[in-house]
């Protein structure tokens, strides 16, 4: 390739013993769109935070437009022309959009800002590409679509030449993210070359070039044009790693069912109505972008809250409202935070196995912990569920994602429970540790569990559920059985157009 | 540079970071000490003779210790929880003040064996009540602690004053106003004869080990560990958290409370604004050096209370001003800190 | 007098400015640092290091000024070590504050002892002059006619900060910091030394508060003369929503509310003494209570930046 705007030559990132990034070199042309596609954990996050100078690389260099950048120095980047538009917004929710714009602009010992110069550029940047914004708003009042045009436009109005995207459409919805990619059209039109992290194959299937991580090493490259999503997939997960599949059978009777939940906090409505009926030996499907309610629904239904208005049922009595009394009744919870609420990082694993059931009988006596026991039963559950990583008293945060995902699944799944709340279970797990979590929760439900399946990978909810219900602003649609249902229908749901759906 | 955490941190280095942290600590006020013209190691030697070197010596500077446990247990108890008590000083006092008045009114006739354990259970109670005020604030309106506590320590300490110098004032004494004195057989008896020492010490020792068992084994103890390690997911394994701290701000408050009681009971026999020499602060500082390990808190408040006793016959003996404890003591804190971070955590390039 | 003209009275207004002084400054002091995300709990033995140093050195023969220098460098170096351990090395904000006022006032103590021999009553220095020659201004003029210098130091010091923080791009740098390091760190800035030079000028603006005490107010050291004002100030930064001109009005209204009540004890019968002083304290916890649910702290306040951690 002759004279590349962006050239990685040989990057390499070590994190203690892991080895994140190995040996990667990439090319990007001008006014190229590159996709680079991996799992979760593939190490495309590590490889454009060395490129952005977030992090500094053991070995290789980045150069752009034939000059060698300094490493770890995001100023350096910028102005060499990179902009970054990070996964998880690097904006200030309690200043303004021009704020959070401006910083970096001016010299730091100049004694006055130079605001009216930013907005104009601001607004000329807007107005250029088709990112409408209001300067003066406080970032927190922005819905994330808005967000996203922010952080856009930092990287716009510092003249960035070449622009880098990770995972931009998980945030959004549908029109949403068709609106964005015709917006990174128009930029390439103009002469910006973008490198575009995802790993869903229709968007990486959009751009020119697609180049494929898989364990920190570049595995392939390839135009799109002379390419197939189903060799992608292979390439990316290397080996056909097949995901379990979900055979047929007769639902048995309605097992939870909740009716009307409505929930508001501190003015905004949570949940609005929602209703619906879980069947034992079914997965019922709730599938939405981020931030439609899942949270408040997972809370209410796991017993961390209570709602404003509407009742929950299981086996046509009202249903336990506190965690303790849940896991008494058979309901297995794993919440969508793994990290922050599934497990407390520094208590041991047998620990965290225990904590929801140390008052009862079998793991207490008189207030004393039955310490032999607990740790017989976290024992088991390493045994049975195929964690790894650590014994019982090992510390639970030494353990990797997929195994802390599994201890709680593990927890969750112990007892035979009569039914299962499931959010965002594989949320940034490797393919190896999604196949084990859906086989266990299909498991579940061969054995007569109800699962309620929160998610927002369209994939895994076609895979998995009998039947799904989209959930939009706090409501959830009528229920659309999976026969009938596919990619093209769902976002229709996801993005809120139910009338078709629901005059049927 | 970078730091790494370790995976499990062996006894050795556990146990061997307060004692880093100490020496530092020595070596840095030792330059110190060196300003006055004094050879430190001349000047340690004082202090270690002051402070251990003799009977009276050591039943000095248990007498000293036995509050310092109760303070340091109290900032352990909560901190482990990740409630920042910083008020143990005022519900200190207020214990003291309560242990001074029903000592001498209330329970003035009653017989000993029934009047000193109620009264150790009113120094309780008194103290837990004034740390509850800070944190039902913090639960119900999200009011930081640490502000709240501090503050009320002042208001406390001039309650005290009011209360000593009014209501309670002993008519008989000369100098600084000091309350009246509770009667003779409701006073804890001497340990040692001869000495200050009482049996008070014993208890310290007894919460100690008590609370060691309670944290360790008990499931209050588990899930007061998870509300402090990780809130949220304490609460969704169940475990209340307005709950949990309102439990152990009361037991937080209660050993603070009952520390003052039991100067009261055992060393003094009535209170004054001067009661307490910073034993609240210095329990902070105690229970950091111990890890907030109960244990180690026995360990670090007889440390730290050789080190006042020591440094007052020091003082006497070569004229460093005896203040000089006051910064040992608070350099043990900030090396303590950079001791466990170094026993955590690996450093890297 | 009665109580309502004692509220009008010039004199309450002087002794509340000279009252105030040293809370506008620790209030500045603490709101810089929080504003970059540093709780710095270390004031009152800022404070105190500020105010024995400055004594010390005027006592040992410098002009005031120089003294007033001498005790914002003590206060920015003990600012330095805070930041040291919190910034550089992310140990526990709470601890580490704690740590620091308790060396400070134990310091601040032991050096004095150390140096100075005190008889039955300290020993004074000639204190910072009232500026007699403001009483010709309108209105305000018997107000500012008891003040001394470094008052009206202190409402610069305001004004200032407010500018710097509101209008400067080193303020939206300092601001971004304290809300989101990763976003300031996406922007080419260092958000770690952007704390450390907070810290250290927060703690300086401290120690000119307490240094207040011994150059101004009064004119000897005495361990412990802080007396709590530290922590007022930490409640009045919550109670001013993190904005400097609001500390102003804030610290103001409180030191107003102080010379009141110490006036007022005289004029009162019967009541003892130590329910008036409680009151400083008491209104702070008030404070904080009036504003708590309203108050938009800085989000990164108190969490520790450690680039790329995982």
């Amino acid at each position: 390739m002759t004279n590349p705007v962006l050239h990685l030559d040989s990057i390499t990132k070590r994190f203690g013993p892991l080895l994140a990034v190995d040996a990667v070199s990439l090319r990007l042309r001008r006014g190229e769109v590159l996709a680079l596609l991996g799992e979760n954990g593939a190490g495309k996050t590590t490889l454009v935070n060395v490129l952005f100078g977030h992090y500094r690389a053991d070995a290789g260099t980045v150069t752009v437009d034939g000059t060698p950048l300094p490493p770890e120095s995001p100023r350096a980047a910028i102005g060499a022309g990179v902009g970054m538009v990070h996964q998880h917004f690097a904006l200030a929710s309690n200043l303004t959009v021009l704020d959070n714009v401006a910083l970096g602009l001016d010299p730091l010992w100049l004694p006055w800002s130079r605001r009216a110069a930013v907005r104009a550029r601001l607004l000329a940047a807007s107005e250029k590409f088709g990112l409408p914004v209001d300067p003066d708003a406080r970032v927190a009042d922005l819905s994330v679509g808005e967000r996203q045009r922010v952080e856009i436009l930092k990287a716009l109005v510092r003249d960035a030449r070449i622009l880098v995207l990770d995972e931009p459409t998980a945030v959004l919805a549908r029109p949403e993210a068709e609106a964005l990619f015709a917006t990174l059209r128009a930029m390439t039109a103009e002469g910006l070359s973008i490198l575009l992290i995802s790993h869903k194959m229709a968007e990486v299937m959009a751009a020119d070039r697609v180049a494929v991580l898989r364990a920190g090493r570049l595995v392939a490259e390839r135009a799109t044009a002379e390419t197939t999503p189903e060799e992608l997939a292979e390439l990316m997960v290397g080996a056909k790693v097949a995901r379990p599949r979900r055979e047929a059978h007769r639902p048995g009777p309605p097992v939870l069912a909740a009716e009307g939940l409505s929930l508001r906090d501190k003015g905004r409505t949570l949940l609005d109505g929602a209703s619906f009926t879980l069947r034992a030996g079914e997965v019922l499907g709730i599938v939405g972008v981020a931030g439609n309610g899942q949270a408040a629904l997972g809370r209410v239904l796991m017993g961390l809250q209570r709602p404003d208005a509407g009742s929950v049922l299981l086996d046509g009595r009202e249903a336990p409202a506190t965690p303790r009394a849940l896991v008494a009744a058979g309901v297995g919870r794993v919440p969508e935070d793994r990290l922050a609420e599934g497990v407390a990082g520094d208590l041991l694993v047998w620990e965290n196995a225990t904590l929801d059931r140390l008052r009862t009988p079998a793991l207490s006596r008189a207030g004393i912990v039955r310490r032999g026991a607990a740790r017989a039963f976290a024992a088991d559950l390493i045994a049975r569920f195929d964690l790894r990583g650590g014994g019982p008293d090992a510390r639970t945060a030494r353990l990797s994602g997929g195994n802390i995902q599994k201890l709680i699944l593990a927890r969750a799944l112990s007892g035979s429970p009569r039914v299962v709340l499931a959010f965002q279970p594989t949320r940034g797990l490797d393919e190896g540790a999604v196949a084990a979590v859906h086989a266990r929760l299909l498991d579940a439900r061969a054995q007569g569990a109800a699962i309620l399946l929160v998610t927002e990978d369209l994939d895994e909810a076609l895979a998995l559920s009998d039947r799904l219900q989209a959930i939009v602003a706090g409501r959830l649609s009528l229920p659309l059985p999976a026969e009938e249902a596919d990619a093209r229908r769902l976002g229709l749901l996801m993005a809120g157009r139910w009338e078709a759906h629901h005059a049927a | 540079m970078r730091l790494e955490r370790r995976e499990s941190v062996p006894l050795s280095l556990a146990l061997l970071a307060p004692l880093g942290a100490v020496a530092a600590a020595l070596l840095l006020a030792g330059g110190l000490i060196a300003l006055a013209g004094v050879s430190p190691l001349r000047a340690y030697a004082e202090m270690a003779r002051g402070a251990l070197g003799s009977r009276l010596a050591l039943t000095e500077t248990l007498t000293r210790a036995t509050p310092l446990v109760l303070t340091g247990l109290a900032a352990a108890v909560a901190f482990r929880a990740r409630l920042w008590n910083i008020g143990a000083e005022g519900q200190l006092m207020l214990g003291a003040l309560a242990v001074a008045w029903a000592g001498h009114s209330l329970l003035a006739g009653a017989p000993a064996l029934l009047a000193i354990p109620l009264l150790m259970l009113l120094a309780m109670a008194v103290g837990a009540l004034w740390l509850l005020g800070p944190v039902v604030l913090r639960l119900r309106l999200g009011v930081d602690e640490v502000v709240t506590t501090l503050l009320l320590n002042f208001v406390a300490i001039l309650l005290v004053g009011l209360m000593v110098e009014g209501p309670l004032k002993d008519p008989t004494a000369f100098g600084w106003p000091q309350s009246v004195a509770i009667p003779r057989d409701l006073r804890l008896p001497d340990l040692v004869a001869r000495s200050r020492l009482h049996v008070g010490v014993l208890l310290a020792v007894a919460a100690a080990l008590l609370l060691w068992a309670a944290q360790s084994r008990t499931v209050w103890g588990a899930e007061t560990r998870a509300a402090g390690l990780s809130p949220r997911a304490a609460a969704f394994a169940g475990v209340s958290i307005p709950r949990t701290l309102l439990g152990v701000a009361a037991l937080s408050g209660g050993l603070a409370g009952l520390s003052g009681g039991v100067e009261v009971l055992g060393v003094t026999g009535y209170v004054t604004t001067t009661l307490s020499p910073g034993f609240g602060y210095a329990g902070i500082v105690v229970s950091m050096l111990a890890a907030l390990h109960p244990l180690g808190v026995v360990l670090a408040a007889t440390f730290v209370a050789a080190v006042f006793v020591g440094a007052d016959a020091m003082g006497r003996a070569l004229g460093v001003p005896s203040f000089m404890a006051d910064v040992i003591v608070s350099l043990s804190l900030l090396s303590m800190l950079v001791a466990l971070l170094l026993a955590t955590h690996r450093v890297r390039r | 007098m009665s109580a309502l003209d004692l509220l009008l009275s010039s004199s309450l207004w002087a002794a509340a400015l000279r009252l105030a002084t040293p809370l506008i400054l620790g209030t500045l002091g603490a709101l810089l640092c929080e504003r970059a995300g540093v709780l710095n709990l270390g004031i009152e033995g800022i404070m105190t290091m500020g105010a024995m140093t400055a004594w010390l050195a005027v006592f040992s023969g410098a002009d005031l000024w120089t003294g007033l220098l001498v005790g914002a460098l003590c206060g920015a170096l003990l600012g330095l070590l805070h930041a040291g351990l919190t910034v550089s090395l992310g140990l526990s904000q709470h601890v580490s504050g704690l740590g620091i006022t308790l060396l400070g006032t134990a310091l601040a103590a032991y050096l004095y002892r150390l140096w100075v021999t005190v008889g039955d009553l300290p020993p004074t220095i000639t204190p910072f002059p009232n500026l007699d020659g403001l009483a010709a201004v309108p209105l305000l003029g018997p107000v500012l006619a008891g003040q001394s210098a470094p008052t009206l130091l202190a409402l610069a010091f305001a004004l200032l900060l407010a500018w710097v923080l509101a209008r400067t791009p080193l303020g939206l740098a300092v601001r971004m910091t304290g809300e989101s390091p990763h976003a300031a760190e996406a922007q080419g800035l260092r958000p770690g030394f952007i704390r450390v030079g907070a810290v250290v000028a927060g703690s300086a603006l401290m120690a000119l508060g307490g240094a207040f005490l011994t150059t101004a107010a009064f004119n000897s050291f005495v361990p412990g003369m802080v007396q709590g004002r530290g922590w007022i100030c930490i409640a009045l930064v919550v109670f001013a929503s993190w904005r400097p001109l609001r500390a102003l009005a804030g610290a103001l209204l409180f030191a107003l509310l102080d010379a009141y009540q110490l006036r007022l004890q005289v004029l009162v019968d019967g009541v003892p003494y130590q329910l008036f002083l409680m009151a400083p304290y008491l209104l702070s916890i008030l404070a904080l209570c009036l504003v708590a649910r309203r108050a938009r702290v800085p989000e990164a306040l108190m969490r520790p930046y450690r680039k790329g951690e995982r």
